[in-house]
């Protein structure tokens, strides 16, 4: 671990899904402390990108490194926290929130240890960090979407990690979850946690967001400071089908990097 | 209750049915969650073999069906892992492979046909020999063994694999674990309610208690006591009438999800549905 601290490192990195090529040749590194936003239109492969990072979905071609290591010899699994795209119900067997926030914890535990107290208290704070302890003993079935996306957060947070990587957190969630989502990450950015998401539309993420990283048709097209009107409205190939009337102009200088 | 237990043939009998009551269901909340819940009557198929191979070989048909089942077990959640289109025609495949091939060789067997394998096809709890009721009992002892020591990781796997590879659990060996315990429980409870039925036990307690509860974890508890309620009652009144055990047992539990199934939209109902700021 010595080598090197950069969270993610990936060069020449191609992924193929069902023979098709998804990413054609990446160059991407992310330095602790960024706040990364990937962009992209539907289909440019932004979650296959964040997935091959985290060595779920094997390269066809280049090489990656999770703090330094390819994923498939990379042990310190708990210091990523992973948030899918959304809650997979599976065969649909009640479990309740905390029972999900509290498997957060699993890289931080030992096989036939028993839950320790340090286990219990980073499960609480997860909870209340997510405005959902009061409701922790209620299946996570019953939820809205906006709800079932902070409980996702709130198992990633239990997992006290350096990196979050999170898969569309914003996708399909009304806006007051979306406006918690983002006061809770940029705490995360002041205590100077790496972060990592997919995005469509950033709305009220922008501020927090370091450094964009836009995608196009599997190769990296922009990579820096976010573009103006972040979001699918400075894609390349996007209509503007409506006014911009009442958006206000940003710049890139309008915006400070947290330390 | 009292005369049954002056039977030595159904205080054996008992002590299977409650240990395949307790582990079936255990295993099959896991198995449920990740959707697997064929995934016991495939290896109750290719058990047949087994069983038909310690017939032909004269080597006891338990110990031939847990090396026949694991084996099996491990070859469906191989190609569960692999083929994601074909997956469940090659189950398919498997499953008829295992009752061809216990048919097959248990015509070559001597002294063997079709009937002697109807008693595990449908179960004969009644006729449970002293060493089985000791290999049931070890069984039994190691699939919630295996529960204890990998729970946590198992419900982590079950809830999503893509979560589980991410907080570094070695995925393979839980997925194969998965099976190799399903496959030993299916080999218990092949005796209890046969072949054929072994699957409703690890199914349909868990369905029926999924309609009362709200956490993982009392759903499995609550499963393995309506798991444990079917096979103790149906044994039971299949003592004093004169109908097969295994049919029974499993009548039992569906009867169990029928009420749950009413009880819980009653619950559910009366429950008052809280919104978050």
């Amino acid at each position: 671990m010595t080598s090197s601290k950069t969270v993610f490192t990936m060069s020449g990195g191609r992924v193929d899904l069902e023979r098709r090529p998804v990413l054609r040749g990446i160059d991407l590194s992310v330095e602790p402390g960024e706040a990364v936003a990937v962009l992209g239109a539907n289909g440019s492969g932004k979650s296959t990108l964040i997935r091959a990072l985290l060595g779920l979905i094997p390269l066809s071609g280049g090489e990656t490194l999770l703090y330094g290591r390819p994923p498939a010899r990379f042990r310190e699994w708990w210091r990523i926290g992973y948030v899918p795209q959304r809650l997979s119900v599976g065969g649909g067997v009640p479990t309740t929130i905390r029972e999900v926030v509290a498997s957060g914890r699993i890289a931080r535990q030992r096989r036939l240890r028993p839950t320790s107290a340090a286990d219990r208290e980073a499960t609480g704070r997860a909870l209340a960090a997510v405005g959902l302890a009061h409701r922790a003993l209620d299946p996570v079935q019953a939820l809205s979407g906006g709800q079932q996306q902070r409980v996702l957060i709130a198992r990633a947070l239990a997992g006290e990690p350096d990196t979050f990587v999170m898969d569309e957190p914003t996708a399909g969630v009304d806006s007051g979850s979306q406006k918690l989502l983002a006061e809770t990450l940029s705490v995360l950015v002041e205590q100077g946690k790496t972060v990592l998401l997919v995005a469509h539309e950033l709305g009220p993420l922008e501020p927090l967001i370091t450094r964009a990283v836009v995608l196009r048709d599997g190769y990296v097209c922009h990579d820096g400071p976010p573009p103006h009107a972040v979001g699918t409205h400075a894609l390349p190939g996007h209509d503007h089908v409506h006014p911009h009337a009442e958006e206000e102009p940003v710049s890139p200088l309008d915006w400070r990097p947290t330390s | 209750m009292i005369e049954l237990l002056q039977f030595d043939f159904m205080r054996r009998a008992l002590i299977a049915a409650l240990l395949v009551g307790l582990v079936a269901p255990a295993i099959g909340t896991f198995m449920v969650q990740r959707r697997l819940a064929l995934l016991g009557d495939g290896i109750g198929h290719v058990a047949l073999t087994g069983v038909a191979l310690g017939f032909l070989t004269g080597t006891a048909p338990v110990l031939t069906a847990v090396l026949v089942s694991v084996l099996g077990a491990v070859a469906i959640e191989l190609v569960r892992a692999r083929g994601r289109t074909s997956g469940d025609v090659a189950l398919a495949l498997l499953f008829y492979g295992g009752i061809a091939g216990g048919v097959l060789l248990i015509s070559l067997a001597p002294g063997g046909s079709n009937a002697t394998l109807t008693s595990y096809l449908f179960g004969s709890i009644s006729s449970v020999p002293v060493e089985d009721v000791w290999v049931i009992g070890l069984l039994a002892t190691a699939v919630l063994g295996v529960l204890v020591v990998f729970g946590r990781e198992l419900y982590v796997l079950c809830q999503d694999e893509e979560v589980a590879r991410a907080s570094g659990l070695p995925v393979r060996f839980l997925s194969l674990l998965i099976a190799v315990t399903a496959a030993l429980t299916v080999v218990i409870a092949m005796r209890v309610v046969g072949l054929l039925l072994v699957s409703a036990l690890m199914v349909v307690p868990v369905a029926t208690s999924q309609q009362l509860t709200r956490s993982f974890t009392s759903t499995m508890l609550l499963s393995m006591l309506f798991g444990m309620i079917s096979t103790v009652g149906g044994l039971t009144s299949s003592f004093y009438v004169e109908v097969p055990p295994g049919a029974v047992i499993v009548i039992v539990a569906l009867t169990g999800f029928v009420l749950a199934l009413g009880l819980g939209r009653f619950i559910r109902r009366s429950r008052p549905q809280e919104s978050i700021p």
